[in-house]
């Protein structure tokens, strides 16, 4: 077997194992940590698809910025250490029946569609460099937008987060 | 017979763009059952999360195999961006709720004021 490929499913089998554990464990926290590897598995596909500023971007922003807030809401939210940090599940018997119908109709397609190759990313190419060519030129408008969006949300946080409540 | 299983252990020694589409469809559809079943709005969150990374190996793996151009890597930038934006302003109003009703089951949630 060529490296590639193991290197694949190690994490392709971590990425789907804790992701499971995310979805079917009944403890909140434990959920929330194997988020932490569920995201470090997809930066390890994204470093064997070629993306390796996107892995580490992967890395800083979901690992060290989103994760860290969804640990804070767990620990904000559940009520005392222990006692509450179980979450019911609802409704087990359709969401099983839906999900497993979007997942095989999803795979099925995925399996039979004869995908079109138009070209592929050579193997040696830096893609910091070319990421930033673009979010320059043909994405400037976006890229933009996005500050802005981000400048709107943060500020819109802050205002939601820390509103007083009316005696 | 083993013909179908020729194919199986073929299509499973050379990882390609398919193997990374139906990791990224089973992750979304977990995340669409966490989505679905949890109570707990926070989890409800990281369901989210699994989704958009589905979406973002999707775009990574396309770029990469079948176009051969950044583009597909620059859409997920901006997918994390918006990730990033949702869930700060998620986790706010989390909190806000959690102060007015003392909870954050999204079952018991069905006022917008108290």
């Amino acid at each position: 077997m060529e490296l590639f490929t193991i290197i694949f499913y190690v994490f392709a089998l971590m990425t789907l194992v804790s992701a499971s554990v995310v979805v079917f464990s009944k403890n909140i926290v434990r959920s929330a940590f194997s988020l932490l590897f569920t995201f470090f598995g997809v930066a390890g596909l994204y470093v064997l698809l070629m993306a390796d500023f996107l892995a580490i971007t992967q890395l800083m922003i979901y690992v060290g910025g989103i994760l860290v807030l969804v640990i804070f809401g767990v620990m904000l939210t559940s009520r005392q250490i222990n006692v509450d940090a179980k979450t019911g599940t609802i409704q087990t018997l359709p969401a099983v029946l839906i999900a497993a119908a979007i997942a095989g109709s999803l795979v099925g397609m995925f399996w039979s569609t004869d995908w079109m190759h138009s070209g592929s990313l050579p193997d040696t190419v830096s893609s910091g460099k070319n990421i930033g060519d673009l979010l320059l030129t043909s994405y400037v408008l976006p890229f933009e937008v996005a500050s802005v969006v981000l400048l709107v949300a943060l500020i819109g946080a802050a205002m939601i987060a820390r509103r007083e409540k009316k005696a | 017979m083993s013909e179908f299983i020729n194919t199986i252990g073929n299509f499973l020694r050379h990882p390609g763009l398919t193997h990374f589409l139906i990791i990224s469809a089973l992750l979304f559809s977990m995340g669409i059952f966490a989505i679905l079943t949890r109570r707990n709005a926070v989890m409800v969150l990281m369901g989210i999360e699994l989704v958009l990374n589905a979406a973002n190996i999707n775009f990574i793996a396309f770029s990469r195999y079948t176009k051969g151009t950044f583009d597909g890597q620059v859409v997920a930038i901006f997918v994390i961006i918006l990730a990033a934006a949702e869930v700060a302003i998620a986790l706010a109003i989390v909190l806000n709720i959690y102060q007015n009703f003392n909870t954050v089951n999204v079952d018991d949630i069905n006022q917008l004021k108290d």
